[in-house]
């Protein structure tokens, strides 16, 4: 297995940095039920990191819990050489940690443009009272935004349905948006939580592909779930292997192939 | 033109001006239910307040004077000043933005996830109590409120249209106060919208009310969007309750327009804030047409009950009402 803790350059010759995020002995109960037990794994910066593991594994649990929708009851997790007390959702966003859903969280009411628009928010810092008269800052703050937001919105070929109202969109595309609207966020790093669920076999190259890209072009380090076992060791630099709440393998996409224990998982030895 | 029909006309204008008044109470509700997903109760009852408060300000009097009184036996009730009218709005407005916060600090935060109809028994609570907050604070006598607006009927208008029906019609009558409220809440409810559509609180507070998780998602405060919410519906109580209050005194009674605000909501759609004034303004001209010509048929009074028989036809056949979203479940 590779040294965890020192930068090192991929196959393609990316180079991966510092540790960017640690987990570290996190151990996540409802209730009597232990959804995660003892976990503890890194993600460095620039990587594509996999978690993967059959069905009630506990992934989406572990995305979670990098995410602050729920707080682990033990363990600790350390962002950016710091350790990050429990906090809200909204606030480990602020700290440039985005997310997409499983099962899409979009403003369907709203635009595609304002959609992804709500992903600078944290980037928009001129008073109520400055906006309200729309002068100096506010004005130029906006326009750096909408920039910043129609770049990403040509970088995600979305610029066809800007103005539709997501509501009105195909699956596919309403995951491509939400990915834009976590992009737009410019975060440090990435959580996407089955981007390619649902999704026909076209739409899933296309959406490795924007991964690829976004990972390639911005260096944003991303953490994604996913099921599909070719799209996981095509993609990504280290996978994490769960099963039953444990960590049964960490490693490169060919070690982890390789491990007894995760093909146990995956052809479903009993458990005793 | 015949008189009846410029009478008709004016009917239709005075309605619309009502209208507009019903109008104000039912954007409270809405901006709270789209936000939060709660029917806050309280709306007519914060109006009130917001109108005691306002009077109580402007006239220097002492909050909770009968009860300093009764337990230190001093006889005090007013500081002796008067405080200028748009300072006391502005204090008042305070008082309403800090009555946000508490509702959402020591109530509706601890009540985050559960169902609907306990978020509903909690605003019922809370118009109770705010209720007997406002008699304790500035006593329980009508007020007048003497804010300086226009009132009675205008006479320009009347000279400006007494030639258009010949000798018997003299023409329209409609109440100056009537037009300073149709005139405020136009400015309101532009302000409201631009403050919705091109402000980064005002796209966080469209978020919040169309998706939590994701509004989270993005680094929003759903606290904070709820307290601000509570506050503009606060401002929007107050000036319904500079309106009413003008129109009718200060009393106890003023809580109970909002009631008249349920049927507005029946038809508007309860998450539609120009379904709130649409609403508004066909439940006040209806109920002023219906009087008009339909009225000395079945013995008049018909105000009373026009808007919720209104209410109940548009639940029969059109239960989202006229804007809101129609649900519908994938099966």
């Amino acid at each position: 297995m590779k040294d965890m803790l020192t930068p090192y350059v991929t196959d393609d010759g990316r180079q991966i940095g510092e540790t960017l995020m640690d987990m570290r002995n996190i151990t996540l109960r409802f209730g009597g039920v232990e959804a995660i037990k003892d976990i503890s794994f890194n993600i460095q910066e620039g990587e594509i990191r996999a978690i993967i593991g059959p069905n009630g594994a506990g992934k989406s649990s572990m995305l979670n819990v990098i995410s602050g929708f729920y707080n682990p009851q033990e363990g600790e997790v350390w962002f950016r050489g710091k350790k990050r007390p429990p906090m809200k959702p909204f606030q480990v966003a602020r700290l440039g940690i985005a997310r997409t859903f499983q099962n899409i969280a979009l403003f369907e009411g709203m635009s595609v443009l304002d959609n992804v628009m709500t992903g600078r928010l944290n980037h928009m810092n001129a008073s109520m009272f400055s906006q309200a008269l729309w002068k100096g800052r506010a004005e130029r703050e906006e326009t750096e935004n909408r920039e910043a937001v129609e770049r990403v919105i040509d970088f995600l070929e979305i610029q066809a349905i800007r103005k539709t109202p997501v509501g009105r969109l195909p699956y596919g595309l309403k995951k491509r948006v939400e990915l834009a609207r976590a992009l737009a966020a410019e975060p440090k790093l990435l959580l996407l939580d089955e981007p390619m669920a649902g999704m026909n076999v076209e739409e899933k190259e296309d959406m490795s592909r924007f991964i690829l890209d976004v990972n390639d072009e911005f260096g944003t380090t991303i953490a994604l779930i996913e099921h599909d076992m070719g799209v996981v060791m095509d993609l990504s630099d280290r996978v994490i292997v769960m099963d039953y709440g444990r960590k049964i393998g960490d490693g490169t996409p060919h070690e982890v192939r390789n491990n007894q224990e995760v093909i146990d998982a995956y052809l479903g030895v009993s458990h005793d | 033109m015949s008189a009846d029909f410029l009478y008709g006309i004016e009917v239709i204008i005075n309605g619309l001006m009502a209208g507009v008044l019903y109008a104000l109470v039912a954007l409270g509700f809405v901006l709270i239910f789209k936000a939060s997903g709660i029917f806050n109760y309280a709306q007519g009852v914060m109006a009130l307040f917001a109108a005691l408060t306002l009077v109580g300000i402007m006239e220097g009097e002492v909050p909770f004077s009968h009860l300093i009184n009764a337990i230190f036996g001093t006889e005090i009730h007013h500081f002796g000043w008067e405080v200028p009218a748009l300072l006391a709005i502005l204090l008042t407005l305070v008082v309403m933005i800090f009555f946000a916060w508490a509702v959402q600090h020591f109530v509706f935060r601890h009540l985050v996830g559960q169902e609907p109809i306990i978020l509903f028994m909690a605003t019922i609570g809370l118009a109770y109590f705010l209720e007997g907050i406002g008699d304790l604070m500035w006593g329980s006598d009508i007020k007048t409120l003497a804010l300086g607006l226009p009132q009675g009927g205008s006479l320009w208008v009347e000279d400006m249209t007494s030639g258009l029906g010949g000798d018997d019609f003299y023409g329209f009558f409609i109440d100056k106060l009537d037009m300073v409220a149709t005139v405020v809440a136009i400015v309101l409810v532009t302000g409201l919208i631009l403050f919705a559509q091109y402000t980064k609180q005002g796209r966080a507070m469209r978020a919040v009310a169309d998706d939590h998780q994701a509004a989270l998602s993005v680094g929003i405060s759903l606290n904070f969007i709820w307290v601000l919410v509570w506050s503009l519906a606060g401002l929007v109580a107050l000036v319904a309750g500079i309106m009413w209050g003008a129109k009718s005194g200060v009393q106890f009674s003023l809580s109970l327009i909002a009631l008249k605000a349920l049927p507005v909501l029946m038809l508007g759609g309860f998450t539609s804030i120009p379904g709130a004034i649409v609403g508004g303004l066909i439940i006040g001209v209806g109920e002023k047409l219906f009087e008009y010509m339909i009225g000395p048929l079945v013995g008049g009074a018909t105000e009373n009950w026009f808007a919720y028989v209104l209410a109940l036809i548009f639940l029969v056949f059109r239960p989202q009402g006229l804007f809101g979203e129609k649900i519908i479940e994938r099966v």
